[in-house]
């Protein structure tokens, strides 16, 4: 055995290490679960060539207007077929005959639904015989950077980020402490510091190998963009996920059982889950509120990765998040390491 | 005395003239309940020495604090000449624990795990020799979660042990053990005293502390109610004997007349505490005992007496006395009473 190999901080760290590559559990969790969760969004929401959609009229006079416009596709029913239809989802709109003209029975809370009604209403009135005022054609662009898919990356990455630093640090802690592992390490002569740098370090070699294999997938199989700086995406992985080790670390300093610090985790990530705009732009939550969204911890990670990833600017311009990240890994580590329960 | 004047004139003295441990006036509670009570003890270099007593007389809050994972209320704790504040750094380089219920992480293998403990000692033996000494060689390659009872606490025994420990504490280590696997665990802490070290355990087996420990604490109520070798110790209680026997009663008509004193075999005890070389008597679910230091003349006498009475033995046996008697002796209660 070599020096290096000796020291305790290595040891710890190695072990760290093996045992959640021996958690099967784990490893589906921290690798293969965001890439399935990618690739099934991407599915989802890949670009499809302008959808095609789904409504109802009462006569097949107004079907054959519909059915006249590419964006839909139109089947002839009666009312109360067509109102069942609407309920279950299988149209989005019916447009009924009546003695004094065409009404159309929608939902105008669903963008697609707002989208059907425009469209039905300008074939209708096309087969009425109505003239455009204003000649207009279309330019399309589908560029990659404003797909949905290349939104929804870095969220999944800030996510993933966060599910693994805060359950990698949390769950073991507690479950150290509750085998009674946690008081024969103390009694043992190991420095305490190296103990929670072990995680630390640990978690910084799992990073390299999870956040490599999903970006690596988004790049090869959606072509997701990278505007920004490589290292300096790299900088902001690090620091989101010593942030969130941080706040695990907190969350496990007191916690006795494994069922109370599960409780506790959840507690912490479900608003960020909710809030911070994985999966659509957090500024759509109202603006009494969005003091709160943006200090968030994954708010302020996601909104740096979006913003190198899909923008690409730089860290200095993304000083805003960078800082309520940094601020986020500094107080809960300080507060964790005096309230932190040895035993 | 000359311990501690030792200890003044050349620090760090390693010798057995420094205690190994010393304890004075500790004092622990939690909340209301007081689990150790004003406790002195002394540890000499070399010893093996025993806290005998039931569960919950306080052996492991006493065991924790001289081991520095909790502080005392009160009173002073000193190892190998050093104390918990200043000293503590040294301390853990130079003691070696061994804690009850310990789950090691199961998916490390025995190899793993004692690399990583040796990691923390910056002197020891090397991972092959622990390994060796805790006989786990065909182990070396097992995942923790694999091994048996037996193998888990001589794993936790080799863990206190990769760090060549001047001083080690042992607690409860054969609790839950089979009884062949507890003289294996027997034989390993035979080996340690042999090579010198010093010893503290704690154990609720009074046949454990008799087999391994030079020198016994027996405690009660977070008190030490005993102090000596276990040989002191059972004589202290004046008969090197226990008598046992139980009775029902033999006359015919008393049978009908009083069937449920005669079930349970009312005796009248003072014949009995009369007889040369009995000195005590007691009673113990429906068993009678007695401690007696001269076997040949008192058992024909206690059989004369109990014919006196009209009782009939329907069980009768003795043993040599043993820490468990001394225990009983002390707090008229079994030690796995609680």
């Amino acid at each position: 055995m070599s020096r290096w190999d000796e020291s305790s901080l290595y040891q710890l760290t190695s072990v760290r290490f093996r045992l959640l590559l021996r958690e099967p559990e784990a490893v589906f969790w921290i690798f293969v679960f965001p890439i399935l969760l990618a690739m099934g969004l991407g599915i989802a929401f890949r670009n499809r060539p302008a959808d095609v959609l789904q409504v109802g009229a009462t006569t097949a006079e107004l079907t054959r207007a519909l059915d006249a416009d590419k964006g839909l596709a139109a089947a002839t029913m009666d009312e109360a077929a067509g109102t069942h239809a609407l309920a279950t989802g299988n149209i989005l709109l019916l447009a009924i005959q009546r003695p004094e003209g065409v009404a159309y029975k929608f939902d105008d809370t669903n963008p697609d639904a707002r989208t059907a009604r425009l469209l039905a209403d300008r074939a209708v009135q096309t087969a009425a015989g109505r003239q455009e005022a204003v000649p207009a054609k279309n330019e399309l662009v589908h560029e990659t950077g404003s797909r949905y898919i290349d939104f929804v990356v870095p969220g999944l990455l800030g996510m993933n980020l966060m599910g693994s630093a805060m359950w990698g640090l949390g769950f073991s802690i507690v479950d150290a402490r509750q085998k009674k592992l946690l008081k024969r390490m103390v009694a043992s002569p190991m420095p305490r510091w190296q103990y929670l740098t072990s995680f630390l370090l640990s978690r910084l070699a799992m990073l390299v190998i999870e956040v490599a294999a999903f970006l690596g997938f988004a790049r090869l199989v959606f072509g997701v963009p990278f505007r920004g700086s490589l290292w300096q995406l790299g900088l902001l992985c690090v620091l989101t996920s010593l942030a969130f080790s941080a706040l695990g670390l907190l969350v496990a300093s007191r916690a006795r059982t494994l069922e109370a610090v599960s409780g506790l985790m959840n507690l912490v990530m479900l608003p960020m889950w909710i809030l911070s705009g994985v999966f659509f732009s957090a500024s759509r939550f109202p603006v009494a509120i969005q003091p709160v969204v943006r200090a968030l911890p994954l708010t302020a990670a996601i909104d740096a990765m979006r913003g190198n990833m899909l923008q690409g600017i730089n860290l200095v311009q993304l000083a805003v998040p960078v800082a309520i990240l940094a601020a986020w890994l500094v107080v809960p580590f300080a507060v964790s390491l005096r309230i932190f329960r040895w035993r | 005395m000359t311990g501690m004047q030792m200890a003044e004139t050349t620090e760090r003295a390693i010798d057995v003239k420094v205690p190994s441990l010393l304890l004075r006036g500790l004092r622990k509670a939690f909340g209301d309940v007081v689990a150790v009570n004003g406790l002195d003890l002394e540890v000499a270099g070399g010893e093996c020495f025993g806290l005998l007593g039931p569960n919950g007389a306080g052996k492991t809050t006493t065991i924790e604090i001289c081991e520095g994972l909790t502080a005392p209320d009160a009173g002073s704790v000193e190892l190998l000449g050093l104390d918990w504040g200043a000293g503590a750094g040294q301390l853990r380089q130079r003691i070696g624990i061994q804690l009850q219920e310990t789950q090691f992480p199961e998916k490390l293998t025995v190899e793993e795990t004692l690399r990583l403990f040796r990691s923390f000692f910056e002197r020891g033996i090397s991972v092959e020799e622990s390994i060796r000494t805790a006989q786990l060689e065909e182990k070396r390659k097992a995942r923790v979660g694999g091994l048996s009872g037996g193998q888990k606490q001589r794993l936790a025994m080799a863990c206190a042990l990769v760090g060549d420990p001047e001083l080690l504490f042992l607690d409860e280590p054969t609790t839950g053990l089979d009884p062949q696997a507890r003289r294996h665990l027997w034989d390993l802490v035979e080996q340690l005293k042999q090579a010198g070290r010093t010893i503290i355990l704690t154990t609720h087996y009074m046949e454990e502390a008799e087999r391994l420990c030079d020198r016994v604490a027996i405690m009660d109520h977070g008190s030490v109610i005993a102090l000596g070798t276990p040989q002191q110790l059972i004589a202290s209680i004046g008969g090197e004997h226990i008598v046992e026997f139980a009775v029902t009663s033999c006359e015919p008509g008393a049978q009908e007349a009083s069937a449920h004193d005669a079930a349970h075999g009312v005796v009248d005890a003072e014949p009995l505490k009369a007889i040369p070389g009995i000195q005590s008597h007691r009673v113990d679910a429906g068993l009678h005992l007695l401690s007696v230091s001269e076997l040949h003349t008192a058992v024909p006498r206690i059989f004369a007496a109990l014919r006196e009475q009209g009782l009939h033995l329907s069980e009768f046996r003795t043993h040599s006395a043993t820490l468990e008697d001394v225990f009983v002796g002390l707090t008229g209660r079994n030690l796995r009473d609680e």
